[in-house]
């Protein structure tokens, strides 16, 4: 990979499980782990919204999660961006008929970058950083 | 003044649902009386999907997709359950090596499951380079777990009647080196948890579950056997290939010299399990008889014979977070009439209360990340009529599971 004028800084995200399975969960924290080691770039995982420029979002948004969705994208500063992770927030996926849904994602906060996937891989969710990147630059620079 | 002061104290605390220490949501309240944890109260719930009753409106084949997703980290535990009872009810004979495949999977997922944990129990400790260690040594784990069901996260590969994919002798050598790499690495390991001082400090006597609030309260797996209680399914009620194979339950004791129930007998055990599991990933291979992997490969033949069952079964297994139980009842329908899951997880998180209660506001992540909870695969029940809330005592859960039980028996 080569780097762009896009990391002119660090991208620090929080992730935030609206109902997910722990299958994301657990690829988003191998990604961050040595073997693919993203950290190297200035990519981490913050404890809080209000450190964040990236939230990713898993799990499909049941019910109890959607406020408290809204609530976290609203703290986040701007300029920002969403990235959606794993199939059953981008659609419903294996959960599409369930009684407890309020999503997908993109119905209760707007998504910029999805990641396909049940869950998907640790390669993927870099990708899928890198594309966020990339918006946040553009955003900055005007464009939207 | 008096008003006042009964106000100030104690202080609540609110943690979650959203926190950065754990992955999961819930709710906690801490009664605080300066650094010292009074009481406490959680509130799961958070992640509940309605997974049962979506089950309730599909077959069994679809329903073992379903079941890998009620936990991302114990895909294979649920549909082994899962599918247990199944076949029970249908009168499906597994195979034997479908058998001991199922085993060397829900072993493997056993070994990765307890590193990952014990590189969040790092975490919750503030170390995080042995967070970063033990999840590189894991990957090598969810490889071999790649290689052999083509997924690294829901695997998809136990269906009902036996597995989907079987084990050539080509991965016998992927399955050996990872084996091997990880007897060699486990004493590591268990230098760096156990003899470390900052871990041994925070861990040793924080969080402790006597034996009897332990058996009290229903608590399984690794924090069941952490406070001294012999508990353990693969030993207790030996299912597909166990009864073959020489297991006894892990207390920490046997390492230690003495039980006391503490955090650092939960990681004692944890660890050791590991080693446990590459043995018996060994005596499977050595073991694993030749012959077809499952009862009927073709999907439309076994449908069929799941939509003819009818009866009642339950599928326990055991998890790596201790004892997963699925009660399944069908009526000759193609959706099953009934479908109950308990995860190990239920069991355990009542145990935070007695564990948190005394404890210090700095040890709320690790004790609560100590009975590795699992929140996906617990959160269950909720009650929601329109938009009114309603809480339900004791007296109207007991009454409800009354009318329940009557129900399925007429």
């Amino acid at each position: 990979m080569k780097p762009t004028k896009a990391f002119n800084r660090s991208l620090w995200a929080f992730h935030m499980n609206s109902g997910s399975c722990n299958g994301c969960e657990i690829e988003i924290v191998a990604a961050i782990t040595p073997r693919y080691d993203p950290e190297r770039f200035g990519i981490k995982l913050v404890g809080s919204p209000k450190h964040a420029d990236l939230l990713l979002v898993t799990g499909p948004v049941v019910g109890k999660m959607k406020d408290r969705l809204v609530r976290v994208y609203e703290q986040m500063p701007d300029p920002k961006v969403v990235m959606c992770v794993g199939t059953c927030g981008i659609s419903g996926g294996v959960f599409y008929d369930s009684y407890n849904l309020a999503g997908p994602v993109d119905q209760v906060v707007p998504v910029d970058v999805y990641v396909v996937g049940c869950p998907p891989r640790p390669e993927a969710i870099i990708h899928g950083v890198v594309t966020a990147l990339a918006k946040l630059e553009r955003i900055e620079g005007g464009e939207h | 003044m008096s008003e006042k002061s009964a106000k100030k104290a104690p202080y609540i605390v609110p943690i979650g649902p959203t926190h950065p220490a754990l992955k999961e949501p819930v709710m906690f309240n801490f009664e605080m009386e300066g650094e010292v944890i009074k009481d406490v109260d959680f509130a799961p719930g958070q992640t509940h999907r309605g997974i049962e009753w979506m089950g309730m409106r599909r077959n069994p084949i679809q329903i073992v997709h379903l079941t890998d997703r009620i936990c991302g980290i114990c895909g294979v535990s649920h549909t082994f359950a899962f599918a247990r009872a199944v076949e029970q009810i249908a009168g499906i004979e597994v195979p034997e090596r479908g058998d001991y495949i199922r085993t060397i999977l829900a072993e493997f997922e056993r070994i990765q499951s307890h590193l990952l944990w014990a590189g969040v129990a790092a975490h919750e400790l503030g170390f995080d380079s042995l967070l970063h260690l033990t999840w590189r040594v894991r990957e090598q784990s969810m490889d071999v777990i790649e290689n052999l069901t083509g997924n690294r996260v829901n695997y998809g590969i136990v269906q009902v009647g036996g597995v989907r994919r079987d084990i050539v002798p080509e991965q016998h050598k992927i399955i050996e080196d990872c084996l091997s790499t990880y007897e060699g690495l486990l004493s590591k390991l268990v230098t760096l948890f156990l003899e470390d001082r900052s871990i041994h400090m925070r861990c040793r006597d924080t969080g402790v579950l006597s034996k009897e609030d332990a058996l009290g309260l229903c608590t399984v797996g690794p924090t069941a056997r952490a406070s001294g209680v012999n508990v353990d399914l693969r030993q207790d009620y030996p299912y597909a290939a166990y009864g073959d194979l020489d297991i006894t339950a892990i207390l920490p004791d046997q390492h230690m010299g003495e039980t006391r129930g503490d955090v650092y007998d939960r990681i004692v055990v944890r660890l050791l399990e590991v080693g446990q599991s590459c043995g018996i990933i060994r005596q499977c291979l050595d073991q694993m008889p030749s012959g077809p992997v499952t009862a009927e490969a073709k999907l439309a033949k076994l449908l069929a014979i799941c939509k003819k069952a009818q009866g009642e079964a339950i599928g326990r297994v055991e998890a790596p977070r201790g004892e997963c139980f699925h009660y399944v009842r069908m009526d000759g329908k193609e959706a099953p009439a009934n479908w109950k899951v308990k995860a190990s997880s239920y069991s355990n998180l009542m145990s935070w209360i007695p564990m948190l209660r005394g404890e210090q506001i700095a040890d709320i992540p690790i004790i609560v990340a100590s009975i590795d909870p699992c929140l996906s695969c617990t959160d269950r029940v909720a009650v929601i009529r329109g938009r009114s809330r309603s809480v339900l005592t004791k007296e109207d859960l007991h009454r409800l599971s009354v009318e329940k039980t009557r129900r399925i028996q007429s």
